[in-house]
């Protein structure tokens, strides 16, 4: 009866808020857009998560509810106009409501990447200076814990699951659900405050402040408005005619822009539902039992995907393997052409209806894509066999280009026009300009306001017009008007010869070997080309096990000298394929060696969303690429790592340094370059 | 009644140990000639976590067994919750609140996660074979029921993504959780471990430790365990009670036991004449 009431009372105090903000014009923040989605979709689902084997839900408004009782419960707790809100956890609706709540009291979310370790958050957790954390569990509460005492503004925190939580000591520390309850409790006395302050938000008020993950150096900051989300989410939701019945999957960083503007921005903007897996682990049955209409991954996911499907079909029965691989060649002849839209012969088309029902069907349903609609890969280049691999089976996967910076969005793929070489269009409401050393800039309502404490970097990156440079190489095609990307811009440079040394590309195509998990390629200024290689223990493990070699560690497997001649041929392979590259001919691999650990976040090898920094691995690694370019065939060496827990320890191995084969490239190409 | 009943204690890291919940009185056990068990006495306070060790064939899982039920010693008495203990079938204890786990897994290979764990409830159900026939009704709210204590203990052992796995595809460390889930199932006072750690790696064996330490924090169970290493069993226990051949041989905190001389013997191995 108390929970009706207030509900009541709520949307009669909502009804005023609408008002005032249509009187500003319109849906200008979060906050407003909920209660939109309360008031005109009440009964339909917005979030779902999976606890105890049963999927929960939510409705919008009973989301409403949850988020207002937690808003006033922050307001009890002292938080204030302009304050930071860190928030650390993985995906859950919890933890979507208090950035949504943050923002209702006039606060400013900034989501972390829950697996940093508790020295890296402390360098975020002191630049914003940020009084409240809400936490999702013991273990990240313990991270914050130990470095309290470096952050001098810290005052509260807030814990979601209360597991292990009983001894610590209180003085700091709220459960979450006591939060809300005491929100609910002083309903009457904060809900004035809390919709002044809601009132007051607009399109210039800022919405959310992420970390970039810092590929160099350290992680900057970047300010994003309501304008920036809404509109970003606005356009790109025209572009895919994106629906309120759509149903995402949440599972990517919440630290991350695209977790954002999809799971948030995309989601309060259409009204859809947003689902949240019971853990990492089941991740891959969640999005079975979801099965979402609109999908959203980095390469690395499809990738591991692929591997295991084909690892999966490697120990079936001849029969079915035989089944598949005829049917996925037929696929990989006509199945992008289907999906298009182009002239396919009918008995091409007979063949893949059955093999829809044979195979493909059957295989999106064990991958979770039966229902995909609009699919995105990001982040980093996908392979071109991967991308035509999922896309013959007949689903929509496209490509899209985007920057913490550009709220998402900067260039995406129109349905039917989809290449696995390039990047796609402008989107809705972007200007592009490729600049005299061949840097992408573009412009757009999406463009971020600042970096947070740092004028001097806002400034290098954006100009008096609005212009941002993407740090990225790239050129327009003229015919198409799609753009390509060659590679980051800072990291293209000039081979001792004069040709253009762009590592990207060649690792991509060494990485979209299923055996190859990472590759490093290094050649700036030097005459050769040399590359470190990680294997996929997934792959390589799978293939030791079939062959009855035993191997006890990554390190074992990844210096048998099986593996390093299967490398090898790889690499053989890569080197034919650069070499027909008029442009990058000078990029093949002279040398290669297989590293002896993987490289990790935790070593500061990666950043949080596994891009390689490169000038790290160079600094640490330096004594294998000396070696590599002084011809040594061996070399012994030792390696610091950090295990998870913070505890560091090293490593040592004998690594075998291999000669590839390359193709002579003649000189006149070089010439004419 | 024992006048030990009310006596509790403030654990090191400040727990509060309640009244003695269990004792054993002069416990002999016999197989034939063969004496397992000799003249044993020790209790088991409320909350505490209490181990017992000793070397190979000190007769710990014979105590155990004493104390589970599975085995009646010919001497001595076992006094459970204040109140002397009469011969009873292990299903009997089982109903006052004791659960254990093996050493050697004992779960049905061919049954899901799910169904094992589910098994630890039979004693909470209540509806017999004709209702359970028809479902419909009191044995399906019954389902119900039983099913969210054991999602609960899902959750809380962080087993989601195998419980629809059959146990029998499993490696041995999960096999170990997914036994520990249906010790939990019974919502036992008592909760026995024998050998929890045996065979695991490192990291096995300390997330392990964290579930055990888990359950004694969240449910207040009281936990009797066995274990070979030494190691976890000095960070993991209140007291602990030092068996060899049969006998009694040290009792009490771990750094107690630690510097008892007769336990030093019997680890480092003293020849016994």
């Amino acid at each position: 009866m108390e929970a009706v009431r207030s509900m009541k009372t709520e949307h009669l105090g909502g009804t005023e808020l609408a008002q005032s903000s249509q009187a500003a014009g319109g849906l200008q923040s979060i906050p407003a857009l909920l209660h939109r989605n309360a008031t005109e979709m009440a009964d339909r689902p917005a979030y779902r998560e999976k606890e105890f084997g049963i999927w929960q839900s939510w409705t919008w408004r009973e989301t409403e509810h949850q988020i207002n009782n937690l808003a006033r419960g922050l307001l009890n707790l002292g938080v204030k106009e302009g304050d930071f809100i860190a928030i650390i956890g993985r995906n859950r609706p919890y933890m979507y409501w208090s950035m949504v709540a943050a923002q209702s009291v006039g606060a400013i979310p900034v989501p972390l990447y829950q697996d940093a370790a508790a020295e890296e958050m402390a360098y975020v957790l002191d630049h914003c200076g940020a009084r409240f954390v809400i936490a999702e569990d013991q273990e990240q509460v313990d991270k914050v814990i130990d470095i309290q005492e470096d952050l001098h503004q810290f005052e509260h925190m807030i814990y979601l699951d209360p597991r292990g939580m009983r001894k610590y000591d209180h003085t700091q520390l709220h459960e979450f659900s006591h939060i809300q309850e005491q929100g609910f409790a002083a309903r009457d006395e904060l809900t004035p405050e809390l919709e002044r302050r809601r009132s007051k938000l607009d399109y210039s008020s800022t919405c959310v402040m992420l970390y970039t993950s810092g590929t160099t150096g350290k992680p900057k900051g970047v300010v994003l408005s309501n304008r920036n989300v809404i509109e970003s989410a606005k356009n790109s939701s025209e572009f895919d005619n994106l629906r309120p019945d759509e149903e995402i999957l949440a599972y990517l960083p919440m630290a991350w822009v695209g977790d954002f503007i999809f799971s948030v921005g995309q989601a309060y903007w259409c009204g859809f539902c947003v689902n949240c897996p019971e853990s990492a682990e089941t991740l891959n049955v969640d999005l079975r039992e979801i099965g979402p209409t609109y999908y959203f991954a980095p390469p690395r996911v499809f990738e591991t995907q692929l591997t295991s499907v084909m690892i999966r079909m490697e120990d079936a029965s001849p029969m079915k393997r035989k089944m598949f691989h005829y049917f996925m060649e037929h696929a990989k002849k006509v199945g992008g052409d289907i999906l298009d839209g182009n002239p396919v012969g009918f008995g091409d088309r007979m063949k893949y209806a059955l093999g829809n029902l044979m195979v493909y069907g059957p295989l999106k349903n064990t991958l979770g894509f039966s229902r995909v609609r609009v699919g995105y890969t990001a982040g980093e280049a996908i392979g071109p066999e991967i991308f035509a691999f999922y896309r013959s089976l007949g689903i929509n996967l496209k490509q899209l280009y985007g920057q913490t910076e550009a709220t998402v969005f900067i260039t995406a793929q129109p349905d039917g026009q989809v290449r696995s070489d390039t990047v796609g269009v402008p989107s809705p409401g972007v200007e592009l300009k490729i600049d005299d050393n061949g840097e992408v800039h573009y412009r757009s309502p999406g463009v971020f306001e600042y970096y947070y404490k740092n004028e001097e970097s806002t400034k290098g990156t954006k100009d008096a017009e609005g212009w941002v440079a993407t740090g990225d190489a790239g050129f327009i095609e003229k015919d198409t008007g799609h753009l390509r990307i060659i590679d980051r811009a800072k990291d293209v440079g000039k081979m001792a010869d004069g040709s253009l040394f762009a590592p990207k590309y060649v690792e991509n195509k060494l990485k979209f070997f299923p055996n190859v998990l990472e590759a490093v390629l290094f050649g700036n200024g030097r005459d050769k080309c040399m590359a470190f290689v990680n294997i996929d223990l997934t792959a390589v493990g799978n293939w030791a096990e079939r062959n009855n070699i035993a191997y006890s560690s990554y390190q074992e497997l990844a210096g048998h000298p099986q593996v390093l001649e299967t490398i090898k041929s790889h690499v053989e392979e890569v080197n034919k394929s650069v070499a027909q590259d008029e442009m990058l001919s000078g990029c093949q691999i002279h040398r290669f060696l297989v590293l002896h650990k993987e490289l990790d976040a935790d070593d500061g090898e990666m950043t949080r969303t596994r891009k390689v920094r490169r000038r790290i691995v160079e600094d640490k690694f330096s004594d294998l690429i000396d070696a590599l370019y002084g011809g040594k065939d061996e070399i012994y060496t030792t390696t610091e790592v950090t295990y998870e827990d913070g505890r560091k320890g090293s490593i040592s191995a004998n690594l075998t340094l291999i000669d590839a084969p390359v193709v002579a490239v003649t000189s006149g190409k070089v010439a004419a370059e | 009644m024992s006048d030990q009943m009310t006596e509790g204690y403030i654990t090191e890291d400040g727990r509060k140990i309640g009244g003695t919940l269990m004792e054993m009185k002069n416990i002999t056990l016999r197989f034939g000639g063969v004496k397992a068990i000799t003249d044993i006495s020790f209790d088991i306070k409320e909350g505490e976590i209490r181990a017992i060790i000793g070397p190979n064939g000190a007769g710990k899982s014979s105590m155990l067994n004493v104390i589970s039920g599975f085995y009646v010693p010919q001497e001595g008495e076992v006094w459970y919750k204040g109140a002397k203990r009469p011969q009873m079938k292990p299903y009997q204890v089982a109903q006052q609140g004791i659960a254990r786990t093996f050493q050697n897994i004992a779960l049905f290979e061919g049954m899901s996660v799910l169904d094992n764990v589910m098994t630890g409830r039979l004693n909470h159900m209540k509806t017999n074979m004709f209702q359970q026939a028809i479902w419909k009704g009191k044995a399906e709210k019954e389902e119900v029921e039983n099913r969210e204590v054991v999602e609960k203990i899902i959750d809380f052992l962080e087993i989601q993504s195998i419980r629809k796995t059959p146990v029998g595809r499993l490696p041995y460390g999960l096999k170990k959780r997914v036994e520990l889930a249906r010790a939990l199932a019974v919502e036992p006072h008592l909760l026995l471990l024998d050998e929890p750690m045996a065979g695991m790696n490192v990291e096995e064996k300390e997330d392990m430790s964290r579930f055990i330490l888990d359950v004694n924090d969240e449910f207040g169970t009281t936990i009797a365990l066995i274990e070979h290493d030494m190691g976890v069993v000095m960070d993991l226990s209140d007291r602990v009670v030092v068996m060899d051949y049969g006998k009694k041989i040290g009792d009490g905190t771990p750094d107690e036991v630690r510097n008892n001389q007769d336990v030093i013997d019997a680890y480092l191995g003293v020849s016994h004449d």
